[in-house]
């Protein structure tokens, strides 16, 4: 067991790192308490130790500190989350510290915050279809137990109002289980976190989450931290509790910030815009701990939330996030100044593992084919309004004139829908049937023929004639 | 083996960590690091300090701690039990891991690559006192149902053998003994053990001579891979790399698959564990895991072993190659493999390249896929084996001119360019038939049976892909004067393209029978899409309006041929009919 050590020894300061020399034993990853001259205490991990120096990153920021009257504490453990049944229902900062007015937490067990990763062997494979009630999700973009499914948000969108309404609706078909919400805010506004708290009151979830908030105005390098508590919260909650966990972390963009402020403060050879080149790498040890575990009864689903600075998908961190998530959907400011909301830009959304999560004995028979029958023919009425725009209306064809009024109803009465309107899947899928029968057959390639004679409004409704 | 230089911890960042007190110790030489006694490997030596790169995770890890060296450089272990194991980066069986440690991934264990308890029948091919030198097969253990695993000669050893007999060993018993001319003893057993950054070497390198049937369309009839041909697949996220990967892991005419999980998503690694041994090899009827080796390195694993992983599947694969097998080798993401690099690169302090990626990245990748090929093997019997990589890359932002991408290109034969808008469409595979190209085509008229058949093939896909060419020129005009300026011909060419494209290009992987379609099917398919123009084409000659041509009802037929099973392909040779029947009431009402 290695013993706690004190320095006095704080050799440099420069943004929000620390060097503290002439130190016996320090552990890469380990933790220390800085104790300032006026007694207060800050929180660093060490990022480096070469022989008897060591590199600290300080959690709070390192202003005010200074060089000869701060005391670092070797705490000689990693970061650690203590953990018991009662963090349901409570507040902690973005550090792991109770932060409302309840009672300290007596741990059952401490658990390091970076936990490890899940054998891939171990994994279930998510398969079991979770009904949101939002149509342009459960049709189209199905979500499934232990699926990592952000929203690629921008400044100004209601990414806010689709998180609630899914920590609100979302349910698996017939299944009354244990479940639970995870939030982890990172450098959101304080109105932000608290509609997304004052919603989970209203509906009485308020008990069964647990809330790690790091505010816009609390210390940027807290974040680094703040996704890593609520998923080691989540783990023991799913792995060790049972229960099916529901995380939100929103913004991820905010915690690429942080990790991008200390790469630059380390002098690293910077990535594209300046983030760091192992941000990928960093951000998989965060994505890839949703999921379900074989022999474990719990599942972790993720829902992160970043912001695309311009809008721009390609941005480093909705790029690399998407290339480590399991799909994502993609919020439209067109749409969104179209009135149509939530505003999902459909296209370009996407969900991976929607193939196993669908179908018979999960949602209906017809889902797989229906929702790609949808999604050629909208992506067809997106270019025939596109070329409108250019060409007006009068260009177009018969034909194109056609997809462009299905793309303009897909929108209006599929994709738009209320904030509080649950609408089932079977729902949803009728509703898809519906928009379909402006089309022939032959124009119904990607459905199998017994599925259109089955579900189609106009083949039914002939038959109820009959 | 003794473990003998004994160095310690002087400096620890990340997955690099440097020890002094190492004089003597070789360049990728394993060591065991610190107290845990993790794995790592010496990649950097500068006077008695040695840079390591370390296959687990460091936290905890401190300078004063000791490194021990093993004195062999990274290898694998080569025998009976490879197929059907899911390894780790450097080759530790995944779930003897979950047995011994439960979900998640503990550090400092040690676990072999080949079950060391396991039995296997092993069936001579030679008798004593044969003389052999490296290569030569002396028996075969039936691995699976589908694998008679060749026992080789390993390298450096020649003699005459003896003791050799049929039976049942495990991999690290005896099975014959080689007597060196110099009266040297070597214990030959079911095992042996490679090296993975070196190449094994062959004898031969030939030129590949045919295809590698993928069951995909686009890929077989527009842009074939060879057998023992080299290919790549860049995209955007979300665009079809792993679904191809997938794809042809399940259905490619090879006798092993060694699929390599790069720095990607777990659920991708228990989906193909999931699946394959449900699934049904098309040739053989036996499930697709009994050819199957599978190498996961998770975004979430160690850094370095990811780094490592694509060499031991590589290495794995060679040895494959080296039976005389057909291999093909999946690798998704290599762009994860360069990132690995680039990391440890960065720790090492060298002196960057474009993008951060160290200067040797493109001979790094140039070496990788120079270890495809097709190949006479070293030993007797003579023999030949074929190696082929695909690899997916993953440039930033979808960006083709991202050093990776560029790097890959100068090396491989083949380009699956996956696109972006075309996946939106949900135009799957998103290979874009414009920009994709492969040198390999000239080998897919032998794919035949049929020479005739073969040249007309070639011939259609030619057309093909002039029809979708004029397409993109036809839909430019449409975009500035609109369509009202096309002629009747230009319209059935746009008409008879869309068909191309989405009754023939579009393939749907989750389609139980869309999912895969043979060479045969593939020919009857498209041919079937050309006769309907080559009539169209005659009746609007002779006056008929090109809106009843679109209105046919065969052209349902025509969509609907793809999910026509195999055993059925007479169907589609029906359909040409029936296009030629109604397209001759169409003559008659334009007659009268
Ligand atoms: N041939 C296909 N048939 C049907 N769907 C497909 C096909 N190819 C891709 N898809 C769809 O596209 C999704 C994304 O594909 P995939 O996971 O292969 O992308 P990727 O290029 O590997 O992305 P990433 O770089 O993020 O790993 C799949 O989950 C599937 O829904
Ligand atoms: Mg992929």
């Amino acid at each position: 067991m290695l013993s706690i050590k004190e320095y006095q020894t704080v050799s440099s300061i420069a943004g929000p790192l620390m060097m503290v020399e002439m130190v016996d034993e320090a552990k890469y990853g380990h933790i220390v308490d800085i104790e300032l001259a006026d007694g207060s205490i800050r929180h660093g991990q060490i990022l480096q130790v070469e022989n008897d120096k060591v590199l600290v990153q300080v959690f709070e920021g390192t202003r005010g500190i200074d060089v000869e009257n701060s005391t670092v504490r070797f705490l000689a453990k990693p970061l650690e989350l203590a953990v018991s049944p009662e963090i349901l229902g409570r507040v902690f900062s973005g550090l792991g510290e109770p932060k409302d007015d309840g009672p300290p937490i007596i741990p059952d067990k401490r658990l390091d915050i970076n936990s490890k990763p899940i054998n891939p062997y171990a994994r279930n494979y998510p398969n079991e279809f979770i009904q949101t009630g939002i149509s342009s999700i459960d049709g189209l973009n199905p979500l499934v137990r232990g699926q990592k499914l952000p929203i690629f948000s921008g400044a100004g969108l209601p990414h806010d109002q689709i998180t609630a309404q899914l920590a609100r609706q979302a349910t698996v078909l017939g299944k009354a289980e244990a479940f639970a919400v995870v939030f982890a805010a990172m450098g959101i506004t304080f109105e932000a976190a608290q509609f997304f708290i004052n919603d989970l009151h209203e509906t009485g979830a308020i008990e069964r989450a647990v809330m790690f908030v790091n505010l816009a105005n609390d210390p940027a390098i807290e974040r680094i931290a703040t996704p890593r508590f609520a998923l080691t919260a989540a783990e023991y909650l799913a792995f060790e509790l049972d229960m099916h966990v529901l995380v939100i972390l929103n913004d991820m963009t905010n915690y690429c910030e942080a990790l991008r402020e200390i790469s630059a403060a380390r002098k690293e050879v910077p990535g594209r815009r300046g983030y760091p080149g192992y941000l990928y790498t960093d951000l998989a040890t965060v994505y890839e701990r949703a999921g379900r575990i074989k022999g474990k009864k719990g599942s972790i689903t993720m829902v992160p939330v970043l912001t695309m600075p311009e809008d721009d998908k390609t941005h480093p961190v909705p790029d690399l996030t998407g290339y480590i998530t399991e799909g994502q959907i993609i919020l439209s400011r067109p749409l969104h100044r179209k009135a149509i909301s939530p505003p999902v830009d459909v296209l370009p959304s996407l969900s991976r593992l929607k193939d196993k999560g669908i179908g018979e004995g999960k949602t209906r028979e017809d889902h797989a084919d229906l929702y790609n029958q949808l999604y050629a023919a909208y992506a067809r009425g997106k270019e025939a309004q596109e070329l409108a725009t250019i060409m007006g209306e009068a260009a177009l064809s018969e034909e194109d004139k056609k997809y462009m009024t299905f793309a303009d109803k897909f929108e209006a009465e599929y994709v738009s829908q209320d904030y509080y309107d649950n609408r089932s899947v079977e729902q949803t899928l009728d509703l898809g049937w519906e928009l379909l029968s402006m089309f022939d057959n032959v124009e119904l390639k990607r459905i199998d023929i017994k599925l259109i004679e089955k579900y189609m409004p106009k083949f039914r409704k002939s038959e109820r004639e009959a | 083996m003794a473990d003998k230089k004994v160095g310690r911890i002087v400096k620890v960042a990340g997955p690099v960590v440097v020890a002094e007190g190492m004089t003597g110790v070789r360049m990728y030489d394993v060591v065991r690091v610190g107290n845990l006694n993790i794995i790592g490997e010496i990649v950097e030596l500068r006077g008695d300090k040695a840079s390591i790169q370390v296959y687990e995770e460091t936290t905890g890890i401190g300078p004063g701690e000791p490194v021990t060296d093993t004195q062999v450089p990274l290898s694998v272990e080569l025998g009976p039990g490879l197929i059907e194991s899911i390894y780790d980066g450097i080759q530790r069986p995944l779930d003897l891991l979950m047995e011994a440690e439960g979900a998640f991934m503990s550090r400092g264990s040690l676990m072999p690559g080949l079950n060391r308890e396991k039995k296997w029948h092993f069936q001579p091919v030679i008798t004593d006192g044969t003389k052999v030198s490296p290569g030569d097969i002396i028996g075969h253990v039936q691995e699976t149902t589908l694998i008679a695993h060749k026992i080789m000669v390993p390298f450096g050893i020649s003699g005459t053998v003896h003791k050799i007999a049929e039976g049942d060993y495990t991999v690290d018993e005896t099975v014959a003994v080689c007597k060196a001319e110099d009266g040297t003893e070597n214990q030959l057993k079911l095992m042996q053990q490679w090296p993975v950054r070196n190449s094994r070497e062959v004898k031969k390198r030939l030129t590949p001579n045919s295809l590698l049937i993928t069951g995909q369309r686009v890929i077989d009839s527009f842009f074939p891979v060879s057998k023992g041909g080299t290919a790549c697949i860049p995209g955007p996220f979300g665009t079809g790399k792993t679904v191809v990967q997938h794809q042809l892991a399940k259905w490619v005419d090879a006798d092993v698959v060694v699929y390599v999980g790069c720095g990607e998503r777990g659920n991708e690694m228990t989906d193909v564990l999931t699946e394959f041994p449900e699934l049904k090899d098309p040739r053989s009827g036996e499930p697709l895991m009994k050819r199957s080796v599978l190498i996961a390195n998770t975004s979430n694993m160690p850094v370095a072993a990811r780094e490592a992983s694509v060499y031991t599947g590589i290495t794995i694969a060679e040895y494959f190659r080296d039976m005389g097998f057909t291999v093909a080798v999946m690798a998704d993401s290599t762009s994860r493999w360069a990132e690995a690099m680039r990391e440890i690169s960065t720790r090492l302090e060298e002196m960057p390249a474009e993008e951060g990626y160290p200067a040797y990245l493109a001979a790094r990748i140039a070496a990788f896929y120079e270890r495809a090929g097709r190949v006479q093997c070293i030993g007797t019997p003579e023999r030949e084996g074929t190696l082929s990589i695909i690899g997916a890359v993953s440039p930033p932002g979808g960006d083709l001119s991202d050093s990776v991408v560029q790097a890959t290109l100068h090396v491989v034969k083949v380009f699956w360019s996956l696109e972006g808008r075309l996946a939106y469409q949900r135009h799957f595979p998103a290979i874009s038939w414009l920009t994709s190209y492969s040198f390999y085509k000239d080998s897919l008229k032998d794919c035949f049976e049929d020479k005739e058949q073969g040249m007309e093939m070639e011939k259609m896909t030619v057309d093909a892909m002039g029809l979708l060419e004029q397409e993109a020129e036809l839909l430019e005009i449409v975009r500035l004067v609109g369509a009202e300026a096309l002629s009747p011909t230009d319209r059935l060419a746009l008409e008879t393209s869309r068909s191309i494209r989405e009754d023939f290009l579009h393939q749907n992987a989750f389609h139980d029978i869309d999912t895969h379609t043979s060479m045969p099917k593939q020919y009857e398919m498209l041919k079937t899409i050309l006769h309907f123009h080559k009539q169209g084409i005659v009746a609007i000659e002779a006056g008929v309006e090109t809106a009843d041509i679109f209105k046919l009802a065969v052209r349902e037929d025509i969509a609907r041929a793809k999910y026509i099973p195999q055993a059925d392909m007479s169907k589609i040779v029906d359909i040409r009919k029936t296009i030629e029947e109604q397209m001759k009431k169409l003559h008659t009402s334009v007659a009268t």
